[in-house]
């Protein structure tokens, strides 16, 4: 929609209501739309070059004035990307080039006929409906509400989908009392991964008699495999906004700020693009719809440091500092940002809160389990068919997120595990894949909900190698203050790194979780505190493949490189590339004849394996 | 640590250091704000060089360990030139369990270079990240702000050649 048309400071709540009616009514707002998706995912694969297609060819066949093309936040399933949904008739299309653009217009937009061919297959039938592929049909979009419907870059879209009226009904209909009775009986909790109930950390920072006070959103989404939150800001920033201006009113602030990660450039850009239009709108700033109200909202860009999504080490990061932890308590919520009354909620805890104040706590709290309420994004990834974001109500099974909504595994492989929580959190075998994922049942398995992260592995992974990399994680992000982190996690790393190499002695086992109980118990923040989940999950699950390794010296996935074999098999053909390739000339034969790798000479780079065309190596 | 004597995108040093001095005083009066006159730096010159830091301790009024310190905390401050293309190569989980390493040997191999070092010609420069929340495209790399999705092992030696002929063709381009 055309912002400028209908840009103008709202003075008061009726001008919001007004704005709301105006556009609801606007052609803009009731024109057939086409929406393509703009998400981070879609871009790389190719969107914005599927929307000039479309912008010429509408031009060419005359519809550019009755068809308007919606460049959207993320629509979920980034694996079959690009993707573009035909609004008339819910049509989905994945997979979308440029060069497939003309078809659409000519076959579907005038014709009245779909293609076919751009339809995804769900098995071996073609569904032409976003609505009725599985993908969708098993999710239930709260958060994600805007996400997929309207441009991130235009407050007016947001608005025509009610944006801004909780933040409205908050500051002339309610007390910051009242906010948090709200948010405590939604029984929402932190989304960041420890899952803290909200209402009570705002309650606390409402208290507070300081007349300073700061309101902060974690956006350093740092979890390797989570990537909801910058969906989120990439598709629906004003969400955030508004969510944050909402908790500024309940505890009784005027600042905020936003720390964002720096590899996020997009969402950066597009936060920053609705965070000045939230301004001209006067929806945040001075006198916020005449209602005296002031709320300031900036951005921090993070500089590539894990352990500053650690919410202390994000406050010392903002205050400009290295950004190590503090000790708590003090808790933020009395001694924060500048030693003062401070909240810290993740993105999608804040991307909540409107929905919230608009529906109700009570009816917030209908969705979910009697300990977890509302739903959860996840970020399904790995080798599951449809990776990509989705939402679901708080508790549903692992199994529908994988194979209903995932659709199954995407290789040939049998499931394995599903990682969840990243560097905090653990892996869930095949035998639990009916667990409800909520925080309790995932604690009990010795996993966590985390940001919600959710990698799932085929019997290719190696658990073992999977701990190793979680380690090698968290030693190269630990800050280096306190000593269990620092050091305890290293020698878990060289403890594990043995494993892998075939070093290892029976008696590591036991002394990898002493060690563990050591770092949990004496590390000074979360990231130390959680870093042995990892070693222990998998030590719990996978337990035999720990003894393999020991014992047999095998890795049965061929992936610890130091117990593997390459093998060249009788059918090559001689064609010299591997013997080429191999940087330690450790491969043999004339041409035209088959080769042979001697072992004791071969460092395992694999290049051999990835260099031969004719399947003729193989490792185990 | 490095002179400031050419940009590391091959453009004069004139006015940058100038340029520097504006943005500080901008930022002086903002809390907390030795990270974002950082950020800056990094991006103006494309790493963080000794001068840099003497001007931006002396106008915040920060001690240099402590301008030192922050720099070296965070991994996106780099004190050595950078070359034109930053390669990093995403060794988040998704992109680890579906083949990241392989991809970071061949880069290493094509390039000769190890992690955190930069060709001699000053066109790449190789490192790794922690996941750039694309794990549904894994295994992504990132070419500055470029990301290569489903990267395989054999891809590497075409999306180079790539970058150097857009390098070759920028020079063109300015004759």
């Amino acid at each position: 929609m055309d912002i400028n048309k209908y840009m103008h400071v709202l003075k008061n709540a009726g001008d919001l209501t007004t704005l709301y009616d105006t556009l609801l009514k606007s052609k803009e707002y009731n024109s057939e739309k086409i929406y393509i998706c703009a998400g981070g995912g879609c871009i790389a694969s190719g969107s914005m070059k599927v929307k000039e297609a479309f912008v010429s060819q509408l031009a060419n066949a005359k519809l550019d004035g009755t068809l308007e093309i919606m460049e959207t936040g993320c629509l979920g399933p980034c694996a079959i990307g690009p993707v573009v949904v035909i609004g008339k008739d819910d049509t989905f299309y994945q997979k979308v080039r440029a060069q497939d653009v003309k078809e659409i217009v000519e076959q579907h937009l005038i014709g009245g006929k779909i293609v076919d061919n751009l339809l995804h297959p769900v098995d071996e039938q073609k569904v032409s409906k976003k609505s009725e592929l599985p993908f969708f049909k098993n999710q239930d979009k709260q958060v994600l509400r805007n996400c997929g419907k309207i441009n991130p870059t235009k407050i007016a879209d947001y608005i025509a989908c009610g944006g801004y009226k909780a933040l409205s009904k908050v500051l002339t209909s309610m007390s910051s009392e009242q906010v948090v009775q709200e948010v405590t009986v939604s029984g929402l909790r932190g989304r960041g991964g420890a899952g803290f109930p909200t209402g009570t950390k705002w309650n606390f920072a409402r208290k507070s008699q300081d007349t300073e006070k700061y309101i902060l959103c974690n956006a350093d989404e740092g979890d390797p495999g989570a990537f909801m939150d910058r969906s989120i800001l990439e598709g629906d920033p004003h969400s955030i906004i508004e969510g944050m201006a909402i908790g500024a009113f309940a505890i009784g602030s005027s600042t905020g700020y936003v720390y964002v990660r720096a590899e996020y450039p997009l969402a950066i850009e597009r936060l920053q693009i609705a965070i000045d239009q939230a301004l001209e709108f006067g929806l945040i700033g001075k006198d916020i719809l005449g209602t005296g109200f002031n709320f300031d909202l900036e951005i921090r860009k993070g500089s590539g440091a894990f352990v500053c999504g650690e919410e202390t080490a994000l406050i010392t990061s903002i205050e400009g500092n290295r950004g190590e932890p503090r000790p708590r308590p003090p808790f933020p919520a009395e001694k924060g940002l500048w030693n003062k009354p401070t909240v810290l909620n993740n993105v999608e805890t804040f991307s909540n809160i409107p929905l919230l104040i608009n529906n109700g706590g009570a009816q917030f709290a209908e969705i979910g389990t009697e300990k977890s309420k509302g739903t959860k994004i996840f970020a399904l990834a790995g080798t599951v068919k449809i990776s990509g974001l989705v939402e679901v109500p708080v508790g549903t099974p692992l199994r529908k997120l994988v194979y209903d909504i995932g659709g199954g595994i995407s290789t040939n492989k049998k499931y394995k595990a599903a990682q969840i929580g990243g560097p905090s959190g653990g892996c869930i075998p095949e035998e639990h894949l009916d667990v409800p994922l909520d925080y309790e049942s995932l604690n009990i398995l010795g996993a966590i909900m985390g940001s919600g992260g959710l990698i799932v592995m085929d019997e290719s992974s190696c658990m073992v190698d999977v701990a190793r990399f979680f380690l090698e994680f968290v030693q190269d992000e630990s800050c280096g203050k306190c000593v269990p982190c620092r050091e305890g996690t290293a020698r878990m790393k060289q403890i594990v790194d043995r494993i892998c190499e075939g070093k290892g002695e029976m008696k590591d086992i036991d002394e990898l979780e002493k060690l563990a109980s050591t770092v949990t118990n004496a590390s000074l923040c979360g990231l130390g505190q959680t870093a042995p989940n990892p070693v222990l999950s998998t030590l719990r699950h996978f337990r035999e493949e720990y003894i393999e390794h020991i014992r047999d010296k095998k890795c049965r996935t061929a992936v610890c490189k130091e117990l593997i074999v390459f093998e060249i098999l009788d059918l090559c053909n001689g064609c010299q590339a591997c013997k080429k390739v191999c940087p330690v000339e450790a491969i043999h034969g004339e041409k035209k004849q088959a080769h042979i790798i001697n072992t004791e000479l071969c460092i395992r780079c694999g290049l051999c394996l990835s260099t031969c065309k004719f399947d003729a190596i193989v490792k185990y | 640590m490095a002179k400031v004597e050419k940009c590391s995108c091959g453009n004069d040093d004139d006015g940058l250091l100038e340029r520097l001095e504006e943005i500080i005083i901008s930022f002086k009066e903002k809390p907390g704000a030795l990270i974002p006159v950082l950020q800056a730096t990094q991006s103006l010159f494309g790493f963080i060089p000794q001068e840099a830091i003497l001007k931006i301790s002396e106008i915040l009024n920060e001690p240099l360990s402590k301008v030192y310190g922050v720099i070296t905390f965070y991994s996106f401050f780099s004190l050595k030139p950078r070359g034109k293309y930053l390669i990093r190569v995403c060794l988040g989980t998704a992109c680890y369990v579906q083949g990241a390493n392989e991809i970071l040997t061949a880069l290493k191999q094509q390039l000769s270079i190890e992690i955190g070092e930069t060709s001699p010609d000053k066109l790449f420069t190789l490192d790794v990240g922690r996941c750039f929340g694309a794990c549904g495209l894994a295994p992504i790399i990132m070419v500055n702000d470029d990301v290569h999705q489903w990267v395989k092992p054999s891809d590497v030696k075409k999306i180079i050649s790539t970058y150097k002929k857009q390098k070759e063709k920028n020079k063109e381009e300015a004759i």
